[in-house]
């Protein structure tokens, strides 16, 4: 029970890491990790959405019907995103004008829908909490030394303090390409140490698709 | 026409196509974007699901929020609105496709389910809030948003059929690789962004 416990929460930090080993919820990764601070809050955000969810869904998983599952998934995650971006408004506009359009997107990170689907909608609470917990952990970790190393290499500062000040830094890191270019150095640096290739085939990461194949299934059946 | 409208217009659509791209600079939509860039036919099949898909959710959206939301105060619905009504609508036509047009739905209508509601859909309709555009405003910015996307990924899938056929380190084969060369290619869309001064 215990050891069990420990799995749940620690395989999302490393073995099943969101970000770079099931690749999942690339526009937020991508799009806030300019600054580590950023990334931090965004991680943040997502992990508390995805706890919420994942305890409430779980919660409900015997009075859902199969059928619409999906659309009260999504509903049920956009209730809690819907708060989280009104109690960001009040208490951290800077951040919410920071984050901008990607709070309100976190409904369709496909991190949130994934373990709703694959976890919450077949464990217990308690586990679930814990699966959330880590999935967002993990990603949080992720998104935090991607926004770690840009934001270092692009302005030298690290959290806002300016620790490199005579040398011009590349700004190229904080610009779009940097997050393609510092993402993919470190999906290699990942796929060297783990000595997988890591391929993406098609859409079938994101869930919305994975939610289409299992209908169209269902009905040709 | 006035001359106002007319600058509208090309700030709406050259803006979204080449100095803010969906893709390489808003990083909306990255999900197809990798996805279906491996081959070229179905990087355009997968692009023209999209600018139809995004040109009706901004359609729609903007309605649902002028109409619906504003009305009745409901403003704080209206990131679950937007999901609710562009799955229903997309699902919609995709039904109606299948019943009425089944020659355009094997083309597009495998692509459809795929990005009913991801973030690129979703991000049109947010943005055409943010900054406040009218109905025409949206449908041009959807229809941009959509063009940018088919741009970004048809060079890029270009450039990936090349990939396959060189020779890759053994670690940076498949997903870094397409990430990498996605950096080289937002540094040459970001080269578009002194176009209007």
């Amino acid at each position: 029970m215990k050891n069990r416990s420990l799995q749940e929460f620690s395989k999302g930090i490393f073995k099943e890491n969101p970000t770079f080993i099931l690749v999942l919820g690339m526009c937020p990764t991508l799009a806030v990790s300019t600054t580590a601070n950023n990334s931090l809050m965004m991680g943040l955000a997502a992990t508390l959405v995805l706890v919420l969810s994942n305890i409430i869904i779980s919660l409900m998983r015997k009075v859902i019907p199969d059928k619409v599952r999906i659309p009260i998934y999504i509903t049920v995650i956009a209730g809690f995103v819907t708060i989280l971006q009104l109690l960001m408004k009040a208490y951290m506009p800077d951040l919410d004008k920071a984050l901008g359009i990607y709070i309100p997107l976190i409904v369709v990170n496909c991190i949130i829908l994934a373990r709703a689907e694959a976890f919450a909608g077949k464990n217990n609470a308690w586990y679930s909490l814990l699966d959330g917990l880590g999935m967002g952990l993990g990603f949080t970790l992720a998104l935090t030394v991607i926004g770690l190393i840009r934001e270092f290499l692009g302005t030298g500062s690290v959290f806002g303090w300016q620790i490199i000040k005579s040398v011009p830094m590349p700004s190229m890191f904080i610009m779009p390409a940097g997050a393609f270019l510092v993402l993919g150095m470190l999906m290699a640096l990942i796929s060297a140490i783990t000595k997988k290739t890591t391929e993406i085939e098609d859409c079938s990461e994101c869930p919305m698709h994975c939610s289409a194949r299992m209908e169209e299934g269902e009905k040709n059946e | 026409m006035s001359s106002e409208t007319f600058k509208l217009i090309i700030y709406i659509s050259f803006g979204t196509i080449l100095m803010n791209n969906f893709v390489l600079s808003n990083f909306l939509g990255i999900c197809p974007f990798l996805g279906v860039s491996k081959r070229l036919d179905s990087a355009m099949g997968m692009s023209v699901a999209v600018i139809f898909v995004m040109i009706i959710a901004s359609i729609i959206t903007n309605l649902a929020y002028n109409y619906l939301l504003l009305p009745n105060d409901l403003e704080y619905l209206q990131t679950i609105t937007f999901i609710l009504v562009i799955a229903g609508f997309v699902q919609l036509i995709e039904l109606f496709m299948k019943k009425t047009l089944p020659g355009l739905y094997m083309t597009l209508g495998i692509y459809l389910p795929l990005i009913t509601t991801n973030c690129a859909i979703l991000g049109v309709a947010l943005i055409n809030v943010q900054e406040d555009y009218n109905l025409w405003q949206s449908t041009l910015y959807g229809a941009s948003a959509g063009v940018g996307f088919m741009l970004a990924t048809i060079i890029f899938a270009g450039i990936r059929e090349r990939l396959d056929s060189s020779d890759i380190p053994k670690f940076f084969k498949g997903l870094p690789i397409a990430l990498i060369t996605a950096a080289f290619l937002s540094l040459a869309f970001s080269g578009f962004k002194g176009i209007f001064g």
